[in-house]
């Protein structure tokens, strides 16, 4: 190596291995914060439950003799209110990605899935606002109606709300948010099913029914599955669109239709955060430590699942 | 695979039986009946075309109705006004959301301008520096970060500021947009690893043993080849967090008028700005729920602006599909 190289910059000098060492570091650093970040929020959250979690009977909002009897309503109402909503979201988006990959000429194919993808960009209130002034006024005279005819049914048990903030419209609502992200993971999953399974299907005779069901929905098992999970994560945090769209209580009810509904936990943050002080809002930090860790658990379960699929092909 | 295939071979006649008497395995799992007559299959195809388009219809419904009602309603008050005054002493008619617009843009801003740095370089050494193990870590702890609902992320911005002040009635739009981070930051180092990642080893084999240093390499050669990708990520997460309610609620707070200052008192945003005209009408709602719609209108452009100028970007610098 003599000097003249060195001179055009090839090979390294002092002040590259300073670039090196500081660029390195700075890197390492964002990474390092990040997992610092996430760390925190645990810990602060935790550091800030502690109070309500520890309260006495009495102190804590409702009167509620503990924390977990105050959880309790909210959490029953998250995850239900979630359940509703992938009840509703999963045909549909299995359909809608189906009808993208498999049903839809190729050119439209792509306009549809920017469509899609459009759903997904649409800010939380502004579906909550359409919740609550468009959808709840149209289906309330359908709630009346199956209160009146069907209200034998449990789920159907009067009296009917007259506004139809219900956990039902919530749950619709959720379940038209959660449709996009579902919809693109199908629609990925479905697109890289074995295209040669696919053909030697219809070539041997089969109808395009007959293909989708040999060919396409048992490669495609897992990552239904995995959309669901992420759909239903989604469905659990969500907050204005519930907070707008139902009318709370803190009861246990499964009945879909009345005007007494279980709240979420999310939107019980929302509703009462901005009044809150002392030992209560404790008391919220503590309820927003249980939907953390309750999406934690849902969203690990799918990224296992989705592993577990790679693994097995 | 090839087992559930077999049943399409006989699909035209009825299988034979095996000794036992009973149809052979393959033909009875999956629950397809290969002896029906090619009429019933023809019913059933139909039926499930039918299926399918209705259930792309029934999707698309809620989205028709939501953007019709939100442009018909939206443009009742999307005026000058609107653009240019506050809420401060409106009580009926007028009235508008600059406040909330200015809170928005500062709150977004400053969460970009944290969120960007720590975002790209966590990516930059997830993808050109750490080990596997411990960039396949990194990954799994933004997934799980991705999983945190929006109002967690506000709880801990709320948790973490009321301690450092000692103050458990502390907001601002500084710490909205702490909020805001936490839920941007995953969103932009998972597109920018993908990106990355697509840069050719051979770019990097070539400045490397030209005898660049590894920092030049990246920041000569990887970074302006995905340069196209980094810009579409970071615009898509501004996007996906710029319509957050909840977490501002709750940590920026509301407030009827302007605030320029995002580190002391409460700050509009225009997500909140729609929320609280719809939660807290006047006696005469009419103008509130105008100006909620208006709101949902202004917010529904943005986002639209930003996710086409992503798309433009990416089509620009030809390295996204």
């Amino acid at each position: 190596m003599t000097a003249e190289t060195r001179a055009h910059g090839l090979a390294p000098t002092g002040q590259d291995r300073r670039g090196d060492r500081v660029f390195g570091g700075a890197v390492r650093a964002a990474g390092v914060t990040i997992v610092v970040a996430l760390a925190a929020v645990g810990v602060f959250l935790v550091a800030q439950s502690l109070p309500a979690l520890l309260a006495d009977g009495g102190e804590l909002p409702g009167a509620a003799p503990s924390f977990l009897d105050y959880v309790w309503p909210l959490a029953f109402g998250t995850v239900w209110s979630a359940t509703l909503a992938l009840a509703i979201a999963t045909p549909l988006a299995v359909g809608i990605a189906l009808f993208i990959s498999h049903y839809a000429p190729r050119r439209l194919a792509q306009g549809l899935g920017y469509v899609v993808d459009l759903l997904a960009a649409v800010p939380s209130v502004v579906f909550g606002l359409w919740g609550i002034l468009v959808l709840a006024p149209l289906v309330q005279p359908l709630y009346a109606w199956l209160v009146d005819n069907l209200g034998w049914f449990p789920l159907f048990a009067g009296p009917a709300s007259g506004t139809g903030r219900t956990v039902l419209t919530a749950a619709i609502v959720l379940a038209v948010m959660v449709l996009p992200i579902m919809t693109a993971i199908c629609r990925e999953v479905f697109l890289g099913t074995p295209k040669l399974h696919e053909e030697a299907a219809l070539a041997l005779g089969a109808t395009r029914w007959e293909m989708v069901r040999m060919a396409v929905l048992p490669a495609a098992r897992g990552g239904i599955v995995s959309a669901i999970m992420l759909g239903l994560a989604r469905a659990l945090g969500e907050t204005m669109a519930v907070a707008m769209a139902l009318s709370p209580a803190l009861v246990i009810d499964f009945a879909l239709l009345t005007p007494t509904n279980p709240s979420t936990i999310a939107a019980n943050i929302a509703l009462q955060f901005p009044e809150a002080s002392g030992i209560g809002g404790n008391a919220l930090l503590a309820t927003g430590l249980v939907l953390f860790v309750i999406t934690l658990v849902v969203n690990i379960v799918a990224r296992l699942l989705v592993r577990g699929r790679r693994g097995n092909r | 695979m090839t087992t559930d295939l077999a049943p399409a071979i006989h699909a035209t006649r009825p299988f034979e039986e095996d000794l036992t008497g009973r149809a052979p395995k393959w033909a009875r799992s999956g629950g397809l009946v290969i002896s029906r007559s090619l009429a019933a299959r023809r019913m059933r195809n139909r039926i499930a075309t039918i299926a399918v388009s209705t259930a792309f219809a029934l999707a698309l419904l809620p989205l028709a109705s939501l953007l019709t009602t939100t442009v018909i309603q939206g443009l009742g008050r999307f005026d000058l006004a609107f653009f240019t005054q506050s809420m401060r002493s409106v009580v009926g008619e007028g009235g508008g959301a600059l406040h909330a617009i200015v809170g928005t843009l500062e709150i977004t801003g400053t969460a970009a301008l944290i969120s960007v740095p720590v975002g790209v370089l966590a990516a930059i050494y997830v993808a050109e520096y750490a080990r596997p193990k411990v960039s396949s870590l990194v990954l799994g702890v933004v997934d799980v970060m991705m999983g945190i609902p929006s109002i967690v992320a506000g709880l801990f911005a709320y948790a973490l500021f009321s301690l450092l002040f000692a103050d458990a009635g502390v907001r601002s739009g500084f710490i909205g947009a702490i909020a805001l981070s936490v839920l941007m930051i995953p969103v932009v180092v998972r597109s920018s690893v993908e990106f990355l990642r697509l840069v050719p080893g051979e770019l990097r084999e070539a400045s490397l043993a030209l005898g660049v240093p590894k920092w030049r390499t990246v920041t000569r050669v990887v970074v302006p080849t995905s340069f196209g990708g980094l810009t579409t990520g970071v615009i898509l997460a501004i996007a996906r967090v710029i319509g957050e309610t909840a977490p501002l609620l709750i940590v920026a707070g509301f407030t009827a008028s302007m605030n320029y200052n995002p580190f002391s008192d409460r700050m509009m945003s225009l997500p909140v700005f729609v929320y609280t005209q719809y939660a807290a009408q006047g006696p005469d709602p009419v103008p509130f729920l105008e100006r909620a719609w208006a709101g949902a209108l202004v917010l529904i452009l943005i986002v639209m602006v930003l996710n086409l100028v992503a798309r433009l970007v990416g089509r620009a610098f030809g390295r996204v599909r």
